[in-house]
């Protein structure tokens, strides 16, 4: 058999589109004219949902799609950031942008502790472990001894940062540039971790745990250190969801929010850096739309009930495990290579 | 002295509950290996249905039959219907799948029954056994019902032929084939007694947990401590563990870390456990071959 190649691939031209689309992204902000009156800012909020979304995905994948740990609880994660920036903001006075490198950090710490049980943990047991610290976690965060911290049950409300005057942007606008940035430097930094010594050695950890052992990589210490990054890159995005969404409360954090990163992980793509993207807007899309896929089923169907979306969601999730395992990118990238590899193959 | 016996009673009631749901999830674990997530949305599910029947006009016991055979029918479709064209798929593929039916059952309950919380009957007079206000009857109905199961499963499993075909499909796949059993359909059967022993727990405890959509969340952590304290791989085991869970969480509770750390108390269990003893109390360590 021919061995194929791509050049198209292997000639920078994903890095290409890669770049026209997060320049794309980024003149978003100027599109006011192009929506109805009034409803820009709606549709800023919704594109900062979709980008802290995509962020977290982003963390989720690293450690399912790259390195084969199976995380049911990073909502907890998602949680100890966006708390971490809260707290910070409102008992210490600091900066919203300052928050941000210490929730990575704080979240780091607690996915590299969590990452020593589950480095004896494996596929099922470690999905049951990550469960149930989903599960805990708003409890936790409404235990009254640290409700002088958390605000306990009603959480925390906090200020809305405004734009800097020199900047010239409305508040969405600004905290829409904030998210693209934070998203484009996560997305750079763990590509760049992929393509080093690091990524292979956790990618050849997912494929074959005994043999990556045998060729002299640390297990041990790249699955901890791999959950670590993780669970900081899913707490950054936390963080960056206090600051926009302004308040944070423990029912935030359910065990509903992990589902919906899979969700969006699965949609997109597993071990796919685009499908983090298109995962994130995916989930935003189904929960704002939800009431109108609601009234179309119930009238093309005369259904007697209201469909909600996690019934969406569950049905969505089986149907892609049956016809497209790796999600939307998959299918993507195989028309793609098949459509490039055909090309080649003619002199 | 009064205070701590009605903790151990409360204790081994809730107890007897997290049994049933341990019971489900090995039934499920013994034969394939998996950790039905689904397991507290199934019983959930369950006792919504027995609720419409009780709401229907059917007397108490005869709903009690009647959802028992439909959630064994339940069980069985689902994992002829869905899990079984995924039975060589990654186990990301299952735990994505599992996920997805806990979401459908939950969401379904809400939109047919609504979020709002409902009182379920209880079969049992709401009155003392001893009148010294330490033990009701509620609560050692619930642990009978609970004990009788454990008895019918014993002997269905010790002593007829479909029991020893299901075991001996669990042990050694391959031999059972050659020996002529479908194994397949002995999987399915699993889930569907899983399915059946779920909707007992959740008939149980709806009467003192009321009934709502998110009432099997906490009890299904619960009941993976107490499968895991036990050894997932033993039924004995998992009703063993679910008690002890029950109690510990019980006494724990009440005297040392209060109510509202219960489910970090479970995640501690379940963590403690993987870590220190996978195999539980009364489980085989399992021997990887190198």
């Amino acid at each position: 058999m021919a061995a194929v190649t791509n050049s198209w691939a292997t000639k920078g031209g994903p890095g290409v589109v890669a770049i026209a689309f997060w320049a794309l992204l980024a003149l978003l902000p100027f599109g006011e004219r192009f929506v109805a009156e009034g409803s820009f800012d709606y549709y800023l909020f919704m594109g900062q949902a979709m980008l802290i979304n995509a962020i977290a995905i982003l963390g989720l994948n690293l450690l399912i799609g790259f390195n084969g740990q199976i995380s049911l609880g990073h909502s907890a994660f998602f949680a100890v950031g966006a708390y971490t920036a809260a707290i910070l903001m409102n008992f210490a006075g600091w900066p919203y942008w300052a928050t941000l490198p210490i929730a990575a950090i704080v979240c780091f710490v607690a996915g590299y502790l969590f990452g020593f049980p589950a480095l004896k943990l494996e596929g099922h047991y470690l999905a049951l472990a990550t469960f149930t610290l989903a599960i805990a976690v708003p409890q936790l965060l409404k235990y009254k001894p640290i409700g002088k911290w958390t605000g306990g049950v009603g959480g925390l409300l906090l200020d809305k940062p405004e734009a800097p005057e020199w900047t010239g942007l409305g508040q969405d606008q600004f905290l829409y540039y904030l998210c693209l940035i934070v998203s484009i430097l996560s997305f750079w930094a763990v590509r760049n971790l992929l393509r080093g010594r690091g990524g292979r050695a956790m990618m050849a950890i997912r494929d074959h745990a005994m043999a990556a052992g045998t060729m002299g990589i640390d297990t041990a210490r790249y699955k901890t250190v791999t959950f670590g990054i993780s669970a900081g890159i899913t707490g950054i995005s936390g963080a960056l969801s206090a600051i926009t969404v302004a308040f944070v409360a423990p029912d935030s954090f359910t065990l509903q929010l992990a589902v919906s990163f899979l969700v969006g992980l699965v949609v997109g793509g597993i071990a796919s850096l685009p499908g983090c993207l298109i995962g994130g807007a995916f989930i935003v899309l189904i929960q704002n739309s939800s009431q109108s896929i609601s009234d179309w089923m119930k009238s093309t169907f005369s259904l007697r009930y209201d469909v909600p979306a996690w019934a969406i969601y569950g049905v969505l999730l089986i149907a892609l495990m049956y016809f497209m395992p790796r999600g939307i990118m998959g299918g993507i990238e195989a028309v793609f290579q098949r459509l490039t590899t055909r090309r080649e193959r003619q002199p | 002295m009064d205070f701590f016996v009605q903790q151990l009673v409360a204790g081994l009631t809730s107890g007897a509950i997290y049994a049933c749901v341990a019971l489900g999830l090995v039934m499920i674990f013994v034969s394939t290996d998996h950790i039905n997530f689904a397991q507290g949305e199934m019983a959930m599910f369950a006792t919504y249905l027995a609720w419409a029947m009780i709401n229907a006009g059917f007397e108490y016991w005869i709903a009690f039959g009647l959802t028992i055979l439909i959630s064994f029918a339940g069980g069985l479709f689902i994992q002829r219907v869905i899990l079984k064209p995924l039975e060589t798929a990654p186990v990301l593929s299952l735990v994505v799948c599992f996920i997805a039916l806990l979401s459908i059952f939950n969401a379904l309950a809400g939109m047919i029954w609504s979020y709002t919380i409902k009182q379920f009957p209880t079969p049992f007079p709401a009155r003392d056994l001893f009148g010294n206000g330490l033990v009701s009857v509620q609560q050692i109905g619930i642990v009978g019902v609970t004990l009788l199961m454990l008895g019918i499963l014993t002997v269905f499993f010790r002593y007829t032929t479909l029991g020893l075909a299901m075991r001996a499909a669990a042990q050694n796949a391959t031999s059972a084939r050659m020996m002529g059993i479908r194994v397949s359909w002995m999987l399915a059967l699993g889930w569907g007694l899983a399915a059946a022993i779920g909707a007992v727990a959740g008939m149980l405890v709806a009467p003192i947990v009321f009934l709502d959509p998110n009432m099997m969340t906490g009890i299904l952590v619960y009941g993976f401590a107490g499968a895991l304290v036990g050894g997932i791989g033993n039924p004995l085991g998992a009703v063993v563990g679910g008690f002890i869970v029950g109690v510990l969480e019980n006494l724990v509770g009440s005297y040392i870390i209060g109510n509202e750390l219960k489910l970090t108390f479970a995640l501690a269990i379940v963590i403690g456990v993987l870590l220190i003893k996978p195999a539980g109390l009364f489980g085989r360590v399992v021997v990887r071959r190198v």
